[in-house]
């Protein structure tokens, strides 16, 4: 059974122009009582680490000759950084965020690698069992 | 009139973008004494639609909005 109070997002992209839609998109879940699980994996997971998410400046390479205009406006207008409008959503409302188990392998990296934000490592089979329940999932 | 209202608390978000101040008005919210009247200033376009749907979906009261110069001075009871 599929739940419209739920909603699973995948990141799996590691650049501000998708990492501030995930965060965006999980506040609108809080909004409106969702329970939401966000799966990083990939590139998603590496801005993750450690000291890492207040660092990330790069914008997909589609985008990339709007890449000093968009930091230029999200810093003259002094927008929230996405990862600080993560960390709100998550201390209002009902977020998990999961480290994928095979990047996370990959990399060699361990739970102390990455920001305390991140709740678990875990499988993808166990994060599709969430997106399962979930009446709307994403890949950002 | 809105401009009447005894305003428990006044948040001046003007100049932080959606999400930002409806986030802030959940925060404040969930901290507030039932009976309280919130004032949220807010300039971004989203927030003006959010807001209300918000409270209404929140079964709180929505009291007004007031369009001043250049923000909305959005007013909502906590009533449960």
């Amino acid at each position: 059974m599929s739940d419209k109070n739920r909603m699973s997002i995948v990141v799996f992209d590691g650049t501000v122009d998708k990492l501030f839609p995930v965060s965006i998109i999980a506040s609108g879940g809080v909004m409106n009582d969702m329970r939401v699980d966000i799966f990083l994996t990939f590139w998603g997971l590496l801005a993750f680490r450690k000291g890492e998410p207040y660092k990330v400046s790069k914008v997909s390479k589609d985008y990339e000759e709007w890449a000093p205009e968009m930091m230029r406006v999200l810093q003259e207008k002094k927008v929230s950084s996405w990862y600080d409008t993560l960390l709100q959503a998550k201390e209002l409302g009902d977020i998990h965020i999961y480290a994928c188990a095979m990047t996370a392998d990959l990399f060699d990296l361990g739970k102390e690698d990455f920001e305390p934000v991140v709740d678990e490592i875990i499988g993808v089979g166990e994060f599709i069992a969430m997106a399962q329940e979930s009446g709307t999932t994403l890949y950002i | 009139m809105i401009g009447n209202v005894d305003v428990t608390r006044e948040i001046d978000a003007r100049g932080s973008f959606c999400p930002g101040p409806m986030m802030e008005l959940i925060r404040v919210i969930r901290s507030a004494q039932i009976g309280d009247v919130i004032a949220i200033l807010s300039s971004d376009q989203g927030s003006k639609r959010d807001i209300p749907k918000w409270v209404t979906k929140a079964n709180q009261e929505f009291i007004g909005v007031e369009t001043l110069d250049g923000y909305d001075r959005i007013i909502v009871k906590k009533v449960r």
